[in-house]
């Protein structure tokens, strides 16, 4: 049999054979802003268990080089995977002296560029097997409930991002719930506000190039000259119009942050809309009029529905887009994972940066999984004929 | 009976249709003809008001077509389009019953209508009911589009170059279905076309449209014979004028006294086909049949190309 090399697995292999054996595994701090100590996989882990892992992590490097069984690939990924989330927790354990709570122990660029090569692998396996989007939306729940294992069975509690948690556990969640109020709220009132415009738009010709070009003029407005921007209209409505301030506008905090994740979504939305809407066929709806449909039943009975998808594709560009920009709202005391994001800059605690960084990136990574799955199944249905 | 009475439309400066008056009888096919820009669409169009008109009046039965609000006076009237219009969204079923939905027919009565218009066009309910358009052949989708037009029992169904995306073969059993159907239900059908050959086939009576403007209306023996200007004699085609003449007629109309050799030729043929049978097979006569198969005679060569002659 002819030995063949697998294209993206040679790049794999390569960047996991610098991350195994050059970059460091873990990082060890005597305490949580000190500068930290590299440690290799031989030296953060006990020796047979830090053998085991390298075995492994060599084994399943070897099955993404050459061409191999797809089952055998997603098999390979998937294990290096869980022995990477089991052992970095192992090894925060391993690395912190009993007894001390100073002292701090993270991963460091070899563990995060390992899981990115072999997450590179899975995602290239899953594309291959062409999942359905409901599938799909499968692995992903798989994903976070093993990850939500993880975090409920404390083994990754010596970690330092997970110290950092636990001093802060309530606000967390509030600063959490904040972030996703903000992304889901500015978005709700985007898509309510942007629809409408939309139709408009793409009823009467003249509005149509001036609304688009001004929400482009906002889309280059930097986040935080927006915010600036806001605050001087903001607290003149919070001065001047009754019951303002009591809804909790002011010039800064939450609602600057909405307001302005609610201009940077009207684009998409808005655009998408009228997009969609220029793509039905122009015989249907010439058909739908001249079978007597009324303008209100040929836009809902026949446009809309067949602009859905494209609009869906706005709607997906605005969730990620919100979930990511919402961590600056945290710079005007909007709150929002970003709040911790600037206070670990602020303290030069690198940790305390990712505690907000990775539950943004988890929460907008799943929100594009979900909405793309469902943006396959409503256009697969609505497949618009060619001829 | 669908009256014309001065029609014109004015975009601006410019007249798209220019004074147009004509009545179509109950129960007949209108074919107008007329090359691209010459208003016959929008002549079409203003009969169902999607688009209105500048000035002049057009009544149905007698009623003013502004008597009622248009989206009412439009779910009268059947409406079928080039390239089908089939909304892609909706299964072949759905889309058939588009029209009665409006209406608020029962499910049942929506249901009966849906599976019979199907039959009637050769497809399967229950194979073709829950499919999608795409999901048929171009034949498929056309007969689709049609049935859908006549879902509401329209009187009048008016058609915008329905066989136009149509390859030949089947545009021909598309034709036939539709004359069929036409008499089967009796409705009076106007139908857009830019293909002579197709108004000639199809027409009880041809409207010739240029430029905005009616330049003869009449039956289709009457055009080809006698063309009203030189531009009705060009899209006749001078030198498809004796064929199509003799298309018009039935071979049973031509019949002569006598007997022949060789397989019979139905009487139902057209007069065109028994004359091109003649000249392929080099023979002077051929026998013909009736529908129950008994012989009712001959025709011959020389007898149609009387026939194909210019009528006095």
């Amino acid at each position: 049999m002819q030995i063949r090399f697998d294209k993206l697995g040679v790049v794999i292999a390569a960047i996991v054979a610098y991350a195994a054996f050059a970059a460091p595994f873990a990082t060890f701090r005597a305490n949580r802003i000190v500068p930290g100590q590299a440690r290799s996989i031989l030296e953060a882990l006990p020796t047979a268990t830090g053998t085991l892992l390298l075995a492994i992590i060599v084994a399943a490097a070897l099955v993404a080089l050459f061409r191999t069984p797809l089952v055998l690939r997603l098999v390979a990924s998937v294990v290096v995977l869980a022995a990477l989330a089991l052992l970095i927790g192992a090894a925060g354990t391993f690395l912190t002296p009993a007894g001390n709570t100073l002292a701090r122990v993270s991963p460091a660029s070899g563990f995060w560029i390992l899981i990115f090569a072999f997450t590179l692998l899975l995602a290239d396996v899953l594309t291959r097997l062409n999942l359905s989007p409901l599938a799909r939306v499968g692995v992903l729940v798989v994903a976070a409930l093993a990850i939500g294992l993880l975090l409920i069975s404390g083994s990754w509690d010596n970690l330092s991002i997970l110290k950092e948690y636990a001093n802060r556990a309530d606000s967390f969640w509030a600063e959490g719930s904040k972030h996703v109020t903000l992304a889901l709220g500015s978005l709700a009132a985007a898509v309510i506000v942007g629809l409408p415009l939309g139709i408009l738009c793409h009823r009467v010709e003249r509005l149509h190039a001036g609304v688009l070009n001004v929400l482009n003029i906002i889309q280059t407005i930097p986040s935080i000259a927006l915010f600036g921007l806001l605050i001087a209209p903001l607290g003149w409505v919070a001065t001047h119009v009754p019951g303002a301030a009591a809804l909790g506008i002011r010039g800064i905090g939450t609602a600057p942050a909405f307001v302005a994740l609610f201009l940077y979504s009207l684009l998409p939305v808005v655009a998408n809309t009228v997009v969609g809407l220029a793509g039905v066929p122009r015989a249907a709806n010439d058909a739908a009029r001249g079978m007597g449909m009324t303008d209100r039943q040929r836009l809902f009975g026949v446009e809309f529905p067949l602009a859905f998808p494209v609009i869906l594709t706005g709607i997906r560009i605005v969730l990620v887009q919100n979930i990511g920009l919402a961590t600056i709202a945290a710079l005007i005391g909007g709150g929002g994972f970003g709040v911790f994001v600037f206070q670990g800059v602020g303290q030069t605690a690198m940790d305390l940066v990712l505690l907000g960084a990775v539950p943004t990136v988890a929460l907008a990574f799943a929100a594009a999984i979900v909405l793309d799955a469902v943006i396959e199944m409503t256009a697969t249905k609505r497949r618009v004929e060619t001829a | 009976m669908i009256e014309i009475e001065g029609i014109t439309k004015r975009y601006d400066s410019t007249t798209v249709v220019d004074d147009v008056s004509m009545v179509i009888e109950p129960r007949t096919v209108c074919v107008i003809v007329g090359t691209s820009g010459s208003g016959k669409t929008t002549l079409l169009r203003m009969i169902n008001r999607l688009v209105e008109p500048t000035a002049g009046v057009i009544k149905l039965d007698g009623a003013d077509n502004r008597s009622l609000p248009g989206y009412e006076l439009r779910r009268s009237i059947g409406y079928a389009i080039q390239g089908h219009g089939l909304f892609p969204h909706r299964t072949v079923a759905q889309n058939i019953a588009t029209v009665p939905v409006l209406l608020g027919w029962d499910k049942a009565r929506i249901k009966a209508r849906v599976d019979e218009l199907m039959t009637l066009y050769q497809l399967d309910p229950d194979a073709f009911g829950p499919r999608y358009p795409h999901e048929l052949s171009g034949g498929q989708q056309q007969r689709v589009g049609v049935a859908r037009a006549l879902a509401a029992e329209p009187n009048v169904l008016l058609m915008d170059e329905p066989f136009g995306a149509l390859d030949p073969i089947i545009r021909n059993k598309a034709q036939e279905d539709l004359l069929a159907i036409q008499k089967r239900f009796g409705t009076t059908i106007i139908l857009v076309t830019h293909d002579m050959e197709e108004a000639v086939h199809m027409g009880d009576k041809i409207a010739v449209m240029d430029a905005g403007k009616l330049v003869q209306y009449a039956k289709p023996a009457e055009i080809l014979a006698n063309p009203a200007s030189a531009f009705v004699g060009t899209l006749v085609g001078a030198s498809e004028r004796p064929f199509r003449l003799l298309s018009l007629g039935r071979v049973r109309d031509a019949v002569e006294d006598g007997s022949a050799e060789g397989e019979a030729i139905s009487g139902d043929a057209s007069q065109r086909d028994a004359l091109a049978e003649l000249l392929w097979s080099g023979r002077p006569a051929l026998p013909v049949k009736g529908a129950d198969g008994k012989p009712l005679g001959r025709v011959t060569v020389d007898g149609l190309v009387k026939r194909a002659a210019r009528p006095a």
